[in-house]
């Protein structure tokens, strides 16, 4: 299989290494080679924290400047600083609700307006697909299913061999059984909004 | 069951490479692991923790490395397969009893786990340890993916009962942190208790004993060198005239960027896996088969100055070419697309590189950088000494998370070097300047290297105040215990040992122990302690937010908010705390009450006493 290169970013604690994770596992089931590369330890303290999937007939595990073919940004401001990981053919699934770093509340730097932030990134890639997932991810009942919502938006954009049911099948065998359904729904209210 | 104990051989799990690695003991039959915790290693005695519960496996958090490395000499040595684990700059620590243990040998597999750190991620600098090989005359081994983490772990285990050593085998974070399909192996009976045979005149280290061990240990290297000949992990690959040599992580980038530039049939790949000592003739093969070399490795020219040796022993005279090659430097981590350039340079490929979009256009972006989390107690601590003692004084600390006071509005981080510096350096500089000293270490820090610090202090009377940061366990790393914790939580029944009488027992006089979120009660004993002529500690105890809530200890303290009405907007708050519950609305701060956990301490500091608890 051609390869396929995801650059997942977030901020420490929305769960985007879950999320990775899982599409890894997918993968495997669906019986594509694929590597996860995260990153652990003092970047995940409320820093920046990435972590890539690489499928198809590839080994290396990490995504170069200017190599990824989708990037999936959890928080607007941050996919906008992952923008050097694109190019003009990458596809960018964001998250619009901001989530702005402590030092903009003592006043080093300020957080960028998102439609801006929209626009520039719309200018830049081939295509831009935008949603709001932490108000998905409450409709879904669980604050905490953003990752999910994104999930849901990845796989309903086309952008990779991976078929809804498989994604759900590993959703479903690796979340607790407490937060199964809003989970489930996640995915499904971010899968819709892309349609 | 623990996922790893899985009798399904030929299953494929996408592991994460340290997974793969605790695999890969399990199935070689280890019954006998210990290791001091370090990112990116840490994850591997997780899996051993953890599986110690339902197994006959024994398995410690030793205070430190060279703790973790003698007890588990003693193991080895007696027989029991063992695994001791560490990050690089852990291995500095346990290069005492290392060195050592090469000249005695081992008897049951010993296989010594090395996580480098590329790119510093997690760690204060990023020394490559493959040195440490040529170093103690140890074996090396460097897988390059998951899957071979697991196999290349069982091969370790034998190949150091052949050779009677300790193997080492090295990673990097980049492998300890991918997960990847792994086929499962056969799970091997584990022998569980064994026989130490006496031989002093083998074991007892004196001079006349060591002068035939290290006469050993060098036989010992040319039965390694047979095995790196004939091991199935180095390898030749392809029989082009361009030749590219690369270990680890690294491979896998000029895997790709062979086929990327579509040059597989003009190339030759030296793939080493066995990289201590490096197959000589294996190696004059390859050089034989090309016109030209390129060596592709992270941080160190080692293999690149090794090839030249062999090249120059063997009297081949072709361009063997590593650092210096278009961005291939001995800093920080590589990349496939550096690699591709790389090669493509090197040997003259056109290509086009995909084109990274235009960011000229890009407006600044503020900064995100880790924080202390919200109500950690360090940035409590950190508040109440620094009302004391002002921003003049030393501030030596310690490596863990409160290393993040380096950061404003904290900035109380004046010297960092490596694990428990913060005390012995207090000593240096309280003798050697004027200004006042007060310094930060945490508790797992303190077991690991601080007391000897402390002794040091107290002996030679040094003056200066210690302040350990107790959060009842090693945060940074995941929350490992260490021997201050209380470990019933944890579902284990270990011995907990107090600081306060630790700290006594070094024979300091002056101690207080304070519980941070009690900012008027902490400012008074710093005060007492600042005042003391001699050396002081205080004992700042208040558990880890994240830990308490992962094992169900967290406080039931309402979260709080910021009544307007009596708000005049000084800041102080946010200026002083930069707490990350804190937000601006506009001008006003307000407190995010998911993130808030209760802690007050803004509270206590407000001088209109506007923040207060959520009503119901």
């Amino acid at each position: 299989m051609e390869p396929r290169r995801l650059v997942f970013i977030g901020v420490g604690g929305q769960g985007n290494l879950l999320a990775s994770r899982l599409l890894g596992e997918t993968a495997l089931s669906a019986g594509i080679p694929a590597v996860v590369s995260e990153i652990h330890g003092m970047a995940q303290r409320g820093g920046i924290v990435e972590s890539a999937v690489l499928m198809g007939d590839i080994s290396s595990p990490i995504v170069s400047k200017g190599e990824a073919d989708v990037l999936i940004g959890f928080e607007p401001a941050e996919t906008l600083r992952a923008l050097p990981k694109c190019n003009s053919d990458t596809v960018v699934i964001t998250n619009t609700r901001p989530l702005p770093p402590f030092t903009v509340s003592i006043g080093q730097g300020s957080y960028p307006a998102v439609d801006q932030t929209l626009n520039l990134l719309q200018s830049k890639v081939k295509r831009v697909i935008a949603l709001d997932g932490n108000a998905l991810a409450e409709e879904a009942g669980n604050p905490l299913s953003l990752n999910m919502v994104m999930l849901g938006a990845l796989i309903a954009s086309g952008t990779i061999p991976i078929s809804e049911e498989k994604m759900k099948e590993t959703i479903s065998s690796s979340t607790k059984e407490a937060f199964l359904e809003s989970n489930l729904k996640a995915f499904d209210l971010g899968f819709k909004s892309v349609q | 069951m623990h996922k790893l104990l899985t009798n399904e051989t030929g299953k494929e799990m996408l592991l994460l490479g340290n997974e793969a690695i605790a695999r890969g003991a399990l199935e070689a039959g280890v019954s006998f692991a210990t290791c001091y915790p370090g990112t990116p290693s840490s994850e591997i005695p997780e899996q051993f923790f953890n599986i110690s519960k339902e197994t006959d496996l024994y398995f410690e958090y030793s205070t430190n490395e060279k703790v973790a490395m003698e007890v588990g000499a003693a193991a080895a040595i007696s027989g029991l397969r063992t695994m001791v684990t560490m990050k690089h700059v852990g291995l500095n620590v346990a290069a005492d009893p290392l060195m050592t243990l090469a000249y005695t040998g081992v008897k049951g597999g010993m296989v010594v786990i090395n996580a480098d750190d590329p790119y510093l991620f997690s760690s204060q600098n990023e020394q490559d340890n493959r040195y440490y090989a040529r170093l103690s005359g140890l074996p090396m081994l460097e897988p390059t993916n998951v899957q071979e983490m697991k196999d290349v772990v069982v091969a370790a285990f034998e190949l150091s009962e052949e050779l009677e050593l300790p193997v080492i085998v090295r990673t990097t974070t980049r492998l300890n942190h991918i997960r990847g399909a792994v086929k499962l192996g056969e799970l091997k009976p584990v022998k569980t208790k064994t026989t130490f045979e006496k031989n002093p005149f083998h074991f007892v280290c004196v001079p006349a004993v060591s002068r035939n061990l290290h006469k050993l240990l060098i036989e010992k290297y040319d039965r390694a060198m047979e095995k790196s000949e004939k091991w199935p992990y180095n390898e030749i690959i392809g029989n082009g005239k361009w030749g590219i040599v690369s270990n680890g992580v690294s491979f896998n980038y000029v895997s790709d960027a062979v086929s990327d530039l579509g040059i597989a049939d003009k190339v030759s790949i030296l793939k080493v896996g066995f990289s201590w000592p490096l197959p000589k003739e294996l190696c004059g093969r390859f050089l034989r088969q090309v016109e030209k070399v390129l060596v592709v490795e992270e941080l160190e020219p080692v293999m690149e100055n090794d090839l030249k040796a062999i090249a120059q022993e063997k009297g081949i005279a072709i361009p063997i070419r590593g650092k210096g090659v278009e961005g291939l430097t001995r800093l920080f981590e590589y990349d496939p697309r550096m690699v591709r350039n790389a090669v493509a340079k090197y040997f003259d490929v056109e290509f086009s590189p995909t084109e990274i979009v235009d960011l000229s256009d890009l407006p600044e972006l503020p900064g995100r950088p880790p924080n202390l989390c919200a109500g950690c107690p360090h940035r409590a601590t950190y508040y109440a000494v620094k009302e004391v003692y002002g921003p003049d004084a030393i501030n030596p600390t310690d490596i863990g998370c409160y290393t993040l006071g380096l950061l404003p509005p904290i900035s109380m981080a004046d010297l960092v070097i490596c694990m428990g510096s913060s005390v012995s350096s207090s000593c240096g500089f309280s003798q050697a300047t004027e200004q006042k000293v007060v310094s930060f270490i945490g508790d797992s820090t303190f077991f690991h290297s601080g007391i000897t610090g402390l002794i040091n202090a107290v002996h030679n009377n040094h003056k200066f105040t210690l302040v350990i940061l107790d959060n009842g366990t090693t945060a940074m790393t995941g929350h490992q215990p260490h021997p201050g914790v209380n470990t019933t939580p944890l579902g284990v029944e270990l011995t907990r040992i107090s600081l306060e009488d630790l700290v006594r027992g070094c024979g300091v006089k002056d101690v207080h122990v304070v519980k941070p979120f009690k900012i008027k009660k902490t400012i008074e004993a710093v005060k007492a302690a600042m005042e003391y002529d001699g050396v002081s500690v205080i004992i700042s105890q208040e558990l880890c937010p994240l830990f308490a809530r992962a094992t169900g200890q967290a406080r039931k303290s309402k979260p709080f908010y910021v009544n307007h009405n009596k708000c005049k907007n000084h800041r102080i708050c946010v200026d002083k705390l930069a707490c990350p519950a804190m937000y601006l609305d506009g001008d006003r701060v307000e407190i995010n009450e998911t993130l808030c956990i209760g802690c007050s301490v803004c509270a206590q500091i407000c001088p209109e006493n506007a923040i207060l608890p959520v009503k119901e």
